[in-house]
């Protein structure tokens, strides 16, 4: 057995196509993790989606066996975490679970706001970090600037930064010794009482809930009974492994190592990422420091295409909760959209990728209104309620006010693009914070209010940027702000699934450019639709689409028949990809589509 | 069993002279034609289609020789094939057989040498007394021409009718309305005024996804639409279809055929048919019980239909027994088109329960908003429900 101090546990921090897959890969073929035929591309990336995306959604960990430089034999874990700032807390646990990271920065492109957010959340948790600056043989490679980069924007020390190519397998060996080196290693007592860190569950189909651990203190043995701190409940453990990274059983993981249980608990829910796992029979006494149930941040309708699908859905959400605890749902009906789910979820692109796992896993169509915002609404009665459905408003008269979540927003773009980007964020309420260059690239710090960022923000941001800019953003708290709820009014009857919430200062607008958009989504029928946006009783713009005017086949005769048939089928299959409102039929893009503000 | 239902004879000539860039048809463009054996091969098909369809003495109500150009036959082989239709089928006196022809100066002097072969009406495709737009039509004939033919026409057949395309791009209201006051002169009792439609595969559908031709919007097309009905009624013509008008006791008989969903069958390169028989497609044996509409597709290429025909005695690529629910679909298609609409309990008879091929309660809706007239168990398109009738038929019929 492997002694304690020969033990380190790093993370790697990098912005998506940084590297950091790759750099993984390179560390887990050179410590003989798996064998060149076993080696798929970025082997921790399980997940079709996560390979598509070149993102992390689960956090994975592989333990690494090396010998360096001074001869000696040492165990390294490698924590793969999930990159995107949705993840937030995952992020935060999974780094919690570490000593030190490699911060991986591409040597052409430079540090992107979500590195910044992620080393963060290092430098809190007492990280010691090894700067590496990756892509370095690309004819693009500025090292010298990148380095002074991470000391003016992140304040590192980057004097001994390892300039490194995983691809080209250049400063691997220096990436090692670097992590044995300069990393200490941990600390713990495997006589103390049995503290482990819970750093993320998922259900695999054929080994059930697989919960991944950190031991503190004490022993995680094979067949010990289990108290998870935080819900109370226990378990048996039925077996203790490791990731090589393919799983294997060991007998007893101890102090300072990583690995996995596999225990006698039904679904990841009961498995709380960031509980402390301890003895039944010899707990401790204080629980590890940081656990926060997880909370939803965006909220949308999901409604299936067909309504006959409805069952499917609700066994798809259950089953993709079995592997994320972090999404709600329950379910919602909408006088226009029939029975659907109102699914909360940590932010928008953990929503984004919900939303494809069930049409890609699942294979089903849905219709998904647009996202919403948690509000505290405050009523005269002294109540406080939290809405995450517009449609649920109460009425006018019965709020004293409302409150709205606020983020604070980072934006790393190049120069060129900043004016657009100011604009973007004055436009959505921003408030300037801070705005500061390094080199080419300016980082603007701004405070917004979510609902202004929860839908088609960052989109926009990527189209004034081509592309560019990265972002990210924490919650900051809420504030109380002059809401209204803008109903959508289709020939006079309001169609919930497009009520939403906005400033008033900005509902006229926002209402105008909804009924506009709605006009041209919205095809010609057989009678005139009237489109309204209205604040309670009042209108605040109108549209009409007019009433078809001419569709009759001038020839139909006896050869004819067959084609006219297929034109008739046509026309219902178009039908069926429709939202029957009234007698008006609204495409169900246009849900969505009808909200996204486009470039005025 | 069901009552016998009108019975007719569709025979298609596929050879033009020159393809018109709106035409979707079956046409083929030849040098040089073996008329005889393409007349020989087309009786050949219609004994086949007579005896596979047990069709011995079924009386024909209706003979129609289309295209391509059909007045491009000689008209011996016309007089041989409409022989042919009285040996194998049994004929009245009153049966209608119609020709479609060209009014060019060269048809027009074969069209006494049809009438003594058999044809006793004749379909005029003139398409327009503008000279510029026979142009654009790609038309081989002048109007000066086309009168001259219809004035022969009219000499030598007691019942002509005459086509007419009309909403052409930069056509104003005001020009159609002129040329249709012309047309109305004209003594012929059977109109058909079709509006210019884009239709796949022409010359004029990739001509306008070039942007090198715009047909009139839908607000302008609909307003020469219901002056044209108008015109047409105030000189004594009935709209008894979307885009036909005829006086009294003139309606193309076979036409209505194809709009009331009756029996024909169709014979030649391309033709399609429409029978109700004990037959079996894909069977030896034939059954009583088994009593169903057949729907028939002949070949379409000129040549393969006619090797098909030399060898196996018939040109059908395709013959399948139509469902109950599709024969419903089509009469409700068709039907409506006509001004006397659908008789829901005749289609009910053959078809089944009206709920499992109608929307009933779309139906009440569009009576109520004035798309639709119900009375009496018929079913009728209003002014209005004509105007959008291919939307509409999408709303009420269950597919």
């Amino acid at each position: 057995m492997v002694p304690i101090s020969n033990i380190r546990n790093f993370s790697i921090i990098a912005h998506i196509d940084h590297g950091k897959s790759t750099l993984a890969d390179r560390l887990i073929q050179v410590c003989g993790g798996l064998t060149d035929r076993e080696m798929k591309e970025q082997v921790l990336d399980n997940m079709e989606l996560e390979r598509e995306r070149g993102i992390t959604i689960k956090a994975q960990t592989v333990r690494l066996s090396y010998t360096a430089k001074d001869g000696q034999e040492y165990i390294l874990n490698l924590m793969d975490t999930p990159g995107h700032v949705d993840f937030a807390y995952e992020v935060s646990r999974s780094l919690a679970a570490c000593e030190g990271s490699l911060l991986v920065v591409d040597a052409s492109q430079g540090v992107e706001a979500q590195t910044l957010a992620n080393v963060y959340h290092a430098i809190d948790v007492n990280h010691e970090i090894v700067p590496v600056l990756n892509k370095i043989d690309l004819p693009a490679a500025e090292p010298d600037r990148v380095r002074t980069q991470i000391e003016d924007v992140i304040g590192l020390d980057a004097s001994d930064a390892i300039e490194a190519s995983a691809k080209s397998n250049i400063g691997i060996e220096d990436v090692l010794e670097a992590l044995v080196n300069r990393l200490p290693p941990p600390q713990g007592d495997p006589d103390a009482p049995l503290k482990a860190m819970l750093v993320d569950s998922w259900y695999d189909p054929y080994l059930g809930v697989m919960t991944l651990v950190r031991v503190i203190d004490g022993v995680l043995k094979k067949g010990m009974k289990v108290r998870m701190m935080a819900t109370n409940a226990s378990h048996t453990v039925e077996r203790v492994g490791i990731f090589g990274p393919k799983p294997t059983s060991i007998d007893a993981l101890g102090p300072g190592e990583m690995g996995f249980i596999n225990a006698s608990i039904k679904t990841v829910s009961d498995a709380k990422i960031g509980d402390t796992i301890t003895d039944d029979r010899r707990p401790a006494e204080v629980a590890l420091p940081g656990f926060k149930p997880s909370v939803s941040v965006v909220f949308c309708g999901l409604f299936p295409l067909d309504a006959g699908e409805f069952t499917d859905l609700r066994e798809a959400l259950e089953k993709l909760s079995l592997n994320d605890a972090s999404f709600s749902f329950e379910a919602e009906t909408s006088a226009a959209l029939g029975f659907g789910f109102r699914c909360g979820f940590l932010g928008l692109l953990h929503m984004e990728i919900i939303r494809e796992r069930l049409f890609r896993e699942f294979n089903l169509e849905l219709i998904a209104t647009a996202p919403s915002v948690v509000y505290h609404i405050h009523k005269t009665d002294g109540e406080m309620v939290s809405l995450h459905n517009p449609a649920d408003m109460p009425d006018v008269t019965r709020i004293s006010h409302i409150e709205e979540p606020w983020i604070e927003a980072t934006i790393m773009t190049p120069d060129e693009f900043l004016g657009a980007v100011l604009t973007l964020c004055t436009e959505r309420r921003g408030e300037q914070i801070n705005l500061t260059y390094a080199g080419n690239r300016a980082m603007v710090v701004y405070k917004l209010p979510l609902n202004e960022v929860v839908f088609d923000f960052y989109d926009r941001l990527k189209s004034v940027t081509k592309g560019y800019a990265s972002f990210d953003y924490h919650i900051t708290g809420y504030r109380t702000g002059e809401l209204v709820k803008v109903s959508i009014l289709v020939n006079s009857d309001p169609v919930d699934a497009l009520a939403m919430i906005v400033n008033k200062e900005q509902a006229e607008t926002r209402g105008r450019a909804i009924c506009g958009r709605l006009k041209d989504l919205i095809p010609r029928q057989m009678f005139k639709i009237a489109l309204q946006a209205a604040i309670g009783g009042k209108v605040i713009a109108r549209e009409t689409v007019g009433a078809l005017r001419k569709d009759v086949t001038a020839k139909c005769y006896g050869g004819d028949i067959t084609r006219k048939k297929k034109l008739l089928e046509k026309q219902k299959e178009g039908k069926k990809r429709m939202r029957q409102f009234g007698n008006v039929d609204i495409p169900q893009s246009a849900f969505l589509e009808a909200l996204k503000m486009g470039d005025n | 069993m069901t009552d016998m239902a009108d019975f007719g004879v569709y025979i298609h000539w596929p050879f033009c002279q020159k393809k018109c860039p709106y035409c979707d048809f079956n046409s083929h463009v030849r040098e040089t034609v073996d008329q005889a054996r393409y007349g020989q091969a087309i009786i050949t098909e219609l004994e086949t289609m007579a005896e596979r369809f047990h069709l011995a003495n079924r009386p024909v109500k209706s003979v129609f020789f289309g295209g391509g150009t059909p007045s491009l036959m000689l008209p011996e082989i016309t007089g041989e094939i409409c022989g042919a239709i009285k040996r194998l089928f049994s004929v009245t006196d009153d049966i209608e057989i119609t020709l479609e022809a060209n009014p060019t100066s060269v048809e027009a002097e074969k069209l006494a040498a049809f009438r003594d072969h058999g044809i006793n009406r004749l379909s005029l495709g003139i398409q327009s007394l503008n000279d510029r737009h026979l142009s654009f039509l790609g038309r081989q004939h002048s109007a000066n021409e086309a009168l001259d033919a219809l004035a022969k026409a009219q000499q030598v057949f007691d019942r002509v009718s005459i086509d007419f395309i009309y909403a052409l791009p930069d056509q104003t209201t005001a020009d159609w309305l002129a040329e249709l006051a012309d047309i109305l002169t004209l003594g012929c009792d059977h109109l058909s005024l079709y509006q210019l439609t884009l239709e796949p595969g022409t010359a004029f559908t990739s001509m306008a996804k070039r942007g090198l031709l715009e047909i009139p919007s839908d607000e302008l097309s609909l307003e020469m639409f219901k002056e044209t009905q108008a015109h047409c009624k105030a000189a004594g013509f009935h709209a008894y279809e979307i885009s036909n008008h005829a006086k009294a006791g003139q309606m193309s008989r076979h036409n209505l055929i194809y709009w009331q969903a009756d029996d024909w069958i169709g014979a030649g390169p391309g033709a399609v048919g429409r029978i109700w028989s004990h037959h079996m497609p894909n069977s030896e044996n034939d059954h009583e019980t088994n009593y169903g509409r057949i729907e028939t597709r002949c070949r379409k290429h000129p040549d393969g239909w006619l090797d098909d025909v030399t060898k196996t005695g018939s040109g059908i690529a395709e013959e399948n027994q139509e469902t109950p629910h599709a024969y419903a679909i089509e009469a409700v298609m068709m039907g409506l088109r006509l001004a006397d609409g659908i008789n829901i309990a005749a289609i009910e008879g053959k078809a089944g329960a009206r709920h499992t091929w109608l929307d009933t309660d779309a139906v009440a809706r569009y009576c109520q908003q004035g798309l639709l007239n119900e009375e009496a168990g018929i079913l009728k398109l209003t002014e209005h429900g004509k105007t959008i009738m291919n939307t509409l038929i999408g709303e009420i019929l269950i597919l």
